[in-house]
């Protein structure tokens, strides 16, 4: 068992943070990288980054958004509880190099995801400007641990709460016009992925995205993570999960990501009412 | 006398389920022997003095000594004769290819029906399951030589069963989250229960043997950090997981999945208890699986049971061709699964919402051999035609997953990305690692993957005690 040794309620409840004992994977994770959590024996595999990592501690951060019935019974893990499984580290690790001015775009709980790749880049030297954004104030996440991760921090909500009104594009294409960048990462929502990624475009400027297609075993066997990228199909597990978002056929991602959207809704439905009931 | 000719001519047949009830359940597909039907196989077993069977046998089972002693009722003395040779009899009497390896060669079979040794097999130890005392075989005092064995599939537990009772210190890892391999997530309940896998494990656990599951090797951990750790030797078998797709246009649609995953989903994660368990698996009406090997069988079976209007199996080349084995495409066909011979699907269809439709397809016919020595099929001029289906599974081969190769770049690979080993040994080019099992050889048998780990057992034993 890997147990929980810290749970936090992030975004009103919505996110939720844990940090787990797996000290083999502590010791060999990057940024960049994923672990697959399985909750108990009847427990689906679900693929979640690590946001943090302690190798001294022995321990493993992820914060994830409650989604569907798996991460909802996540949810319900509290400090002492376990994971049954935790597989991992999986994926390539991210590619970090110090290239001058970057600009970081992080989405929903991407923010997560982007976090420790932002700090790595920013400890190797780049001049790191972060784009940050959710849909309300409440639902922000990682806030000063981006602003300490980085050089300069903006913050976007959909609806004007806090920040900049407006999305993260918005805000990126004011730093792109700026000019002189040479690199950006964009992690979150699949959409806002393939926004950034047409925005950079334009500019011409080298844009890395962090894919999250549906995954069953993470090692390259199943084939499920499939993602076109350049024409070419990829698995995003051993591949990725980072590729050059130019390159990505996100609307194909969009569709295979519904694949199971109705039987995954019903059997969260009901988890939840069964959940209510006691 | 007649009495006796009589009957071995004609063999028991093993009692199964009605093929439409079990069309639509996961339980097991023949439901096995009674004392009784053993004992009358048994005595069809004519005790040749040269048995072509044990020729047939790629571990070499002594097949007319088990089958004597059941027919003398001495089913314990049956099991240790199997197990002498054969660590996972209750799984090679289910899934080996019999009809080609020992009973292809039984002598009784020239004149009618082969002596069953697959059911007798299964019979022993499905009989030692139930009424044994489970008593575990003796272990050589401890060596001090530590030993990891990397995959879970038939080949490294037979390399971890030999090397334990050797006296050598055994850990498996596994990069799932259950040990057993193919054995657990690709063949389906209704072949090899899981339950019975399991009790194989268990047994290796209950020796001595080591499992540590969720450990990637190549990711959670190198084989050059095992040898920092203190392993004196390492067994790599890794099977042959990577899936292969036909590369023709739509195939990432929503709907066609390779047959790693389908099964995958079905067995391991049992997805086809969804919503009892949390890991969906997609629900086709109208269902084609391409390829016509028995992982094709199995994936169409499969299919049928989680309720599918139809299925289809969607293969270029003709029935003589089908590499599945015979008992598996009769018990598919008798399931109401449909055959599409000398058809090769060109193109997915998809609507709007990315979702498979259909496939088109050209007939085939069949013209010059070719490399392989099969019959080469060509495309019949204008015969486009279109299957509507609503799920596809590709079951059209695998080859070597990298995971782990790629992380090793001193151990040679061929240019399949295949490890290159010693044929008698199973070394490897990399000092102080072995190999074996489907990702030496490519996809191919249990049997096969037992018999490449009890060899390399038996050189790494020379190689820890005597050094080399
Ligand atoms: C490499 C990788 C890293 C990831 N890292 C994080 C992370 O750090 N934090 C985080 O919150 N999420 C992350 N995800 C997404 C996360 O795995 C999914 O949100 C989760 O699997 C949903 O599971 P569920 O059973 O709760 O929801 P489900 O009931 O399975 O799904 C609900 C809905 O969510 C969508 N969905 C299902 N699976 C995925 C998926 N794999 N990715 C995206 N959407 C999905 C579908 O539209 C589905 O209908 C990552 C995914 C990948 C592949
Ligand atoms: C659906 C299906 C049906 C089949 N039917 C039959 C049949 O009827 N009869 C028959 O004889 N054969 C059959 N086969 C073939 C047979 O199952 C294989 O030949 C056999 O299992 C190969 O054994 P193996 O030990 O080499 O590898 P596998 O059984 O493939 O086991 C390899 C194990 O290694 C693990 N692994 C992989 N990479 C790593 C890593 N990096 N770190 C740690 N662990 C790793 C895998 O998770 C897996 O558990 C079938 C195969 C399939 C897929
Ligand atoms: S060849 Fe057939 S008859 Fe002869 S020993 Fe083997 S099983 Fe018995
Ligand atoms: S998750 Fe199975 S191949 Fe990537």
């Amino acid at each position: 068992m890997f147990t929980i040794v810290r749970r936090e309620e992030l975004a009103g409840g919505t996110v939720i943070l844990n940090e787990i004992e797996a000290p083999q994977i502590a010791k060999k994770a990057r940024p960049g990288q994923f672990v697959i959590l399985k909750a108990n024996e009847d427990g689906e595999r679900i693929p979640l980054t690590m946001a943090e990592t302690d190798p001294d501690k022995g321990t493993i951060t992820i914060i994830y958004m409650v989604v569907g019935k798996s991460t909802a019974l996540f949810r319900d893990l509290q400090v002492g509880d376990g994971y049954q499984d935790v597989i991992g580290p999986l994926g390539k690790a991210t590619h970090l190099e110090k290239v001058g001015k970057v600009v970081c775009v992080g989405g929903g709980t991407g923010v997560a995801v982007l976090h420790p790749i932002t700090r790595a880049l920013k400890e190797i030297g780049n001049d790191v400007t972060c784009i940050i954004g959710a849909r309300t104030k409440d639902l922000l996440i990682l806030e000063e641990q981006m602003k300490n991760a980085s050089h300069d921090l903006r913050i976007c909500t959909d609806d004007g709460s806090y920040g900049h009104h407006g999305f993260v594009t918005d805000v990126l294409k004011e730093v792109l016009n700026q000019g002189d960048i040479k690199q950006v990462v964009a992690i979150g929502p699949v959409p806002m992925m393939k926004a950034v990624s047409a925005l950079t475009k334009q500019y011409e400027v080298p844009t890395l995205v962090s894919l999250n297609p549906i995954m069953v075993d993470g090692t390259g066997m199943c084939g499920g993570c499939r993602v076109t990228v350049g024409g070419a199909t990829k698995f995003a597990c051993v591949d990725g999960p980072e590729f050059d978002g130019h390159q990505v056929d996100y609307d194909e991602l969009i569709m295979r990501l519904r694949a199971y959207q109705e039987d995954e809704k019903k059997c969260h439905e009901e988890y939840c009412t069964i959940r209510d009931a006691r | 006398m007649a009495d006796k000719a009589e009957k071995r001519i004609s063999r028991i047949p093993m009692p199964e389920q009605d093929p439409k009830v079990r069309a639509r359940n996961f339980l097991e597909v023949p439901t096995g022997y009674t004392v009784k039907m053993a004992q009358e196989e048994a005595a069809r077993c004519l005790q040749c003095k040269k048995p072509g069977c044990v020729e047939g046998c790629p571990v070499g089972v002594d097949i007319p000594g088990f089958i004597d002693l059941i027919s003398r009722g001495d089913f314990t003395g049956a099991i240790r004769n199997l197990w002498s040779k054969n660590a996972l009899p209750a799984v090679c009497g289910r899934v080996c290819p019999q009809e080609i390896q020992c009973e292809g060669r039984c002598i009784v079979g020239k004149k009618g029906e082969p002596v069953a040794i697959g059911n007798l097999e299964r019979f022993c130890a499905d009989y030692e399951r139930e009424h044994g005392t489970g008593a575990l075989p003796p272990k050589q005092s401890p060596t001090g030589k530590k030993v990891a064995v990397i995959g879970s599939g038939p080949s490294g537990l037979t390399v971890a069963g030999d090397l334990i009772v050797k006296g050598h210190d055994v850990t498996i890892f596994e990069a799932f989250h259950k040990a057993g391999g193919v054995l657990i997530y690709g063949i389906p309940e209704f072949r090899l229960p899981k339950a019975i896998v399991a009790q194989e494990v268990n047994f290796l656990e209950r020796l001595g043997v080591k499992i540590e599951c969720n450990a990637v090797v190549g990711r959670t951990v190198s084989l050059d950090e095992l040898f920092e750790q203190g392993y004196d030797a390492i067994y790599v078998g890794v099977g042959a997981g990577l899936p292969r797709f036909m590369n023709i246009p739509g195939e990432n649609l929503v709907g066609i999945l390779s047959a790693n995953e389908y099964l995958t989903r079905a067995n391991l994660m049992k997805a086809y208890k969804f919503p009892d368990v949390d890991t969906p698996i997609p629900h086709g009406k109208n269902v084609v699986v391409l390829g016509a090997g028995n992982v094709a069988m199995d994936a169409a079976r499969t299919a049928m049971r989680l309720g599918a209007d139809s299925v289809k199996i969607v293969y270029r080349r003709s029935r003589d061709e089908m590499p599945a084995r015979k008992a598996e495409i009769h018990h598919a066909e008798e399931e109401g699964i449909e055959m599409f011979l000398l058809t090769n699907p060109t193109r997915y269809l998809g609507n709007d919402k990315g979702r498979l439709t259909g496939m088109e397809c050209l007939r085939m016919e069949l013209g010059e051999p070719d490399e392989s020595g099969r019959r080469r099929p060509v495309a019949v001029k204008g015969s486009e035609f279109t299957i509507d289906c609503d799920l596809c599974i590709v079951a059209v081969g695998s080859g070597a997953n990298p995971l782990l190769t790629s992380e090793t770049p001193d151990m040679k690979l061929n240019k399949w990305g295949y490890v290159i080993t010693d044929e008698k040994t199973g070394k490897t080019t990399k000092k102080g690692v072995w190999a074996g099992g489907d990702i030496v050889t490519g996809a191919a048998t249990v049997i096969l993957a037992m018999g490449a780990g009890r060899q390399a057992a038996d050189s790494m034993h020379d190689f820890l005690t005597l050094g080399w």
